[in-house]
C-alpha cells in the first residue's frame, strides 16, 4: 500500500471516476481571465497586463523614478475613460497644474488631502473603498518616510485587500519602498538609475519598470 | 353617489369647504358657495345617502362654534356629480335624485339653466346651440334629452351631444377634488432644551421622517434641507445642505445632517427644531450599457461628508485650476459627479486619453516650500540644504538647468517674481530632481517640489 501519492496519480485516479465533470472544472479554472486597466504606458501595459480589478497594486521606489508620472498617466487614462477616481494624498503634493499637463479630467478625480496625517489617508481610503463605485483609488504614499512606512500594520492591508476583491476597483499603493507585503497583486519598481537631463522641454525621467 | 351642497347666503367669512369635510374627504369646490362630495362609503358613519343629506341641512343651520354655517343650505343626492349640481341649485332643501331617473327631477328646468361650465364648453358655442333649441322649441331639459342622438350629432356635432348628456343628468366624470396645499417642512418644540447630539438626532430622524413622507407622497425629492435651531440663548442656528442630486431618502438626510452638526454645533441648547426642504422633481437617470460604474449618488455625499469631517471641508473635492499663471494656483470645489456622458462629451470635457510611450512628467509640490540654503557662487547652484518638518533636502548639486524667469500680478500686493531652476542633487549615489527658485524680491532660495 501507499503511503503517498503525488499531485498527478490523484488527478489521473480523479479523472478517471469522474470522466468530463473534472477536465471541465480545470479548463474553467485556467481560464479564469483577470479583468485590468490600462495604465496608459505602452511599456508598462506590455509588461503588466495592466493593473488588475479588484486588487491591490504597488508602485514603489524612490524620488525622481517616475512613480509620480505613472501615478499620472494612470489617472489621465482612467478619468478620461469615464471611471471615477479618487486621490488620497498623505502629504499633501499632488500639484494640479502639473497634472493638468497630463490631460487628466479633474471632473471625475475626488481629491483628499491628509496634510501629512497617515491615519487620515489610511481612514479616507477605508471610507472610499466601502463607498464603492471608485474604478481607481490611488493612496499615495510617496513622501511618508520609509520607517514609518514599515510600521504600517499589516491589518490595514488585508482589510484593503478583502474589500475590493469583490470590486471593480484598483486600488494602488504608491510609496518609496514595499510595504504591501504579500497583499498586493502586482507590485511595480521604479528605479530612476539612469543619468536624467535636466530640460522642461520635452524630457523626462526614463522609466524601468 | 354623489351630494352638492349649495348654500346661495353664505357669509364671506364662511368656508363651505371646510364644512363639506366634516363629511367627506373628497370635495370638489365647484364655486364659492358650491361644493360636491362623494358620499360613497359613508354609510357606517352617517347612515344612508337621505339620512346624511339630512345630517348635513342640520348641522349647517348650527353656529359656527358647533363647526356649522348659520346658513341654509341646499342639498342634493345623485348619481353623478352635474345632476346633483343642477338639482341643488334649483330645488330648495333635501333632494334625492335616484340613479336612472334624473329626467324625473331634472326635466321641467328650463333650457337656459344648462351650467356648461360643468363640460368646459365656450359660451359663444353654447348660446348659439342654445338659440337652434329655442328655434327647434326645446323648452326644457326633458324636452332636448327626448331628441334622437342621431339627430342631435348631425345637426349640433359633439358640443351637442355633451349637452344633451347633461341635460338628461347622463354624464360621467371624476370630482376634480381640492387638495390641501402640502407643506414640506416640520418643527418639533422641545420641553426641555437640548445639550448633547445623541438625543437631537431623534428630533432630526422624526422630522426628516414625516419630510419624506411627503415628498414621496407627491413623488418629489429635494435638492436642498434647511435647518433652524432655535437656542436657550435667544439665537437662531441655521444650516442649509445642498444636495447635488434631487434624494428624498430619510436615512441618508439623516446621516449627512448627524455629519453637518458635529463639524458645526450649535453655540448653545437647543429648543426647537425646524427642518424645511425645497421641493423639486425625481432625477431620472439612463445609464449605459457601456458606461463604467460609479458610485451611488447618496453613498457619494455620505462619503464626501465623511472624509469633509475626516480631513477638513477644504481638503475634499476636486481640483479647479484658476486663470493665471501663478504657481499652484487652483481652488477646490464641491465633487459631484456628471453621469451623463453623451452631454459631457459634446461639451468637450471628456477627451479619452490614449496610451502613450511617453508619460507626462510628474511633479511633487512640497506645500509650502522648503526655505533653502542655496551656494550660487559661480552664477547657479552648487550646493542645496533645506529643512523641513517633514522632509529634507540636502547634497550636492551634478545637473543644473536655467534659470527661467517668472514674474506676475505686479499691481497687486501680492505680486511674484522669481528665478526657477531645475537641478539634480545626487546624495548616497541616488540623484533626485528638483525645482527651486530664488524669490527677486527677497532673494530667498526655496525648494518648490520634486520631479519624478
Amino acid at each position: 500500500m501507499k503511503a503517498a501519492l503525488s499531485k498527478a496519480q490523484l488527478e489521473s485516479d480523479i479523472a478517471s471516476r469522474f470522466g468530463d465533470a473534472f477536465k471541465l472544472q480545470r479548463a474553467r479554472a485556467e481560464k479564469t481571465v483577470v479583468e485590468t486597466l490600462s495604465s496608459g504606458i505602452a511599456e508598462i501595459d506590455a509588461l503588466t497586463d495592466g493593473l488588475p480589478r479588484g486588487a491591490i497594486s504597488e508602485i514603489f521606489g524612490p524620488a525622481s523614478s517616475g512613480r509620480t508620472s505613472l501615478m499620472y498617466s494612470l489617472l489621465a487614462y482612467a478619468t478620461t475613460h469615464e471611471e471615477t477616481c479618487a486621490l488620497v494624498d498623505t502629504n499633501d503634493v499632488f500639484a494640479p497644474t502639473a497634472a493638468a499637463v497630463a490631460e487628466m479630467d479633474f471632473d471625475r478625480l475626488l481629491w483628499v488631502r491628509c496634510a501629512g496625517n497617515l491615519e487620515h489617508a489610511f481612514k479616507a481610503t477605508d471610507l472610499l473603498l466601502h463607498a464603492g463605485g471608485f474604478g481607481l483609488v490611488i493612496l499615495d504614499l510617496g513622501d511618508v518616510p520609509a520607517k514609518d512606512a514599515r510600521r504600517i500594520i499589516s491589518s490595514w492591508w488585508y482589510r484593503f485587500r478583502r474589500t475590493v476583491e469583490d470590486r471593480p476597483t484598483v486600488l494602488t499603493v504608491v510609496s518609496e519602498e514595499a510595504c504591501t507585503r504579500s497583499c498586493a497583486a502586482l507590485a511595480l519598481e521604479m528605479k530612476g538609475h539612469h543619468p536624467i537631463t535636466v530640460n522642461r522641454r520635452g524630457h523626462y525621467p526614463r522609466l524601468s519598470a | 353617489m354623489f351630494a352638492c351642497i349649495y348654500a346661495p347666503e353664505l357669509s364671506a367669512d364662511f368656508s363651505l369647504t371646510e364644512f363639506a369635510y366634516n363629511f367627506s374627504p373628497l370635495v370638489e369646490e365647484v364655486r364659492r358657495g358650491m361644493v360636491v362630495i362623494d358620499v360613497e362609503g359613508c354609510e357606517l358613519l352617517f347612515g344612508s345617502a337621505y339620512q346624511l343629506a339630512n345630517e348635513v341641512g342640520q348641522r349647517a343651520k348650527k353656529s359656527r362654534t358647533e363647526d356649522g354655517l348659520e346658513s341654509e343650505v341646499n342639498v342634493a343626492i345623485a348619481g353623478n356629480p352635474d345632476a346633483a349640481i343642477h338639482a341643488a341649485t334649483r330645488l330648495k332643501g333635501i333632494t334625492f335624485v335616484s340613479p336612472g331617473e334624473e329626467l324625473t327631477c331634472l326635466g321641467a328646468f328650463p333650457i337656459s339653466a344648462l351650467d356648461y361650465s360643468l363640460i368646459n364648453l365656450e359660451k359663444k358655442v353654447v348660446d348659439e346651440i342654445l338659440e337652434t333649441l329655442r328655434l327647434w322649441g326645446v323648452r326644457s331639459f326633458a324636452d332636448f334629452a327626448a331628441l334622437p342622438v342621431a339627430g342631435v350629432s348631425e345637426r349640433l356635432g359633439q358640443t351637442g351631444i355633451k349637452l344633451q348628456q347633461l341635460a338628461a343628468g347622463k354624464t360621467e366624470r371624476h370630482l376634480r377634488t381640492k387638495q390641501p396645499a402640502p407643506v414640506f417642512a416640520h418643527s418639533f418644540e422641545l420641553e426641555h432644551a437640548l445639550t448633547e447630539l445623541e438625543p437631537l438626532s431623534f428630533i432630526f430622524a422624526r422630522l426628516l421622517h414625516q419630510l419624506c413622507a411627503t415628498l414621496n407622497a407627491y413623488a418629489l425629492a429635494t435638492n436642498e434641507l434647511c435647518v433652524s435651531l432655535r437656542l436657550e440663548d435667544q439665537t437662531t442656528h441655521e444650516r442649509k445642505l445642498s444636495l447635488p442630486y434631487p434624494m428624498r431618502d430619510h436615512k441618508v438626510f439623516l446621516k449627512l445632517l448627524l455629519l453637518d452638526a458635529e463639524m458645526h454645533p450649535p453655540q448653545a441648547a437647543v429648543r426647537s427644531v425646524s427642518i424645511a426642504c425645497e421641493p423639486v422633481k425625481p432625477r431620472v437617470l439612463q445609464n449605459g450599457l457601456f458606461v463604467p460604474l460609479a458610485p451611488a449618488p447618496d453613498k457619494l455625499e455620505l462619503t464626501l461628508a465623511r472624509l469633509a469631517k475626516l480631513v477638513g471641508e477644504d481638503n475634499v473635492g476636486s481640483p479647479t485650476l484658476l486663470d493665471t499663471h501663478r504657481p499652484d494656483a487652483f481652488t477646490m470645489k464641491h465633487f459631484t459627479l456628471d453621469t451623463n456622458v453623451r452631454k459631457r462629451r459634446k461639451a468637450g470635457s471628456s477627451r479619452q486619453r490614449v496610451i502613450s510611450n511617453y508619460p507626462s512628467l510628474g511633479f511633487r509640490i512640497f506645500r509650502p516650500p522648503l526655505r533653502a540654503i542655496v551656494q550660487a557662487d559661480q552664477g547657479w547652484p552648487t550646493q542645496i540644504s533645506a529643512w523641513g518638518k517633514q522632509r529634507s533636502v540636502y547634497g550636492k548639486v551634478v545637473n543644473v538647468a536655467g534659470p527661467w524667469r517668472t514674474t506676475g500680478d505686479w499691481w497687486r500686493d501680492d505680486s511674484w517674481a522669481r528665478d526657477e531652476w531645475d537641478v539634480t542633487l545626487e546624495r548616497s549615489g541616488q540623484q533626485t530632481l528638483y525645482r527651486i527658485y530664488r524669490e527677486i524680491k527677497t532673494e530667498n532660495w526655496f525648494v518648490e517640489g520634486n520631479y519624478d
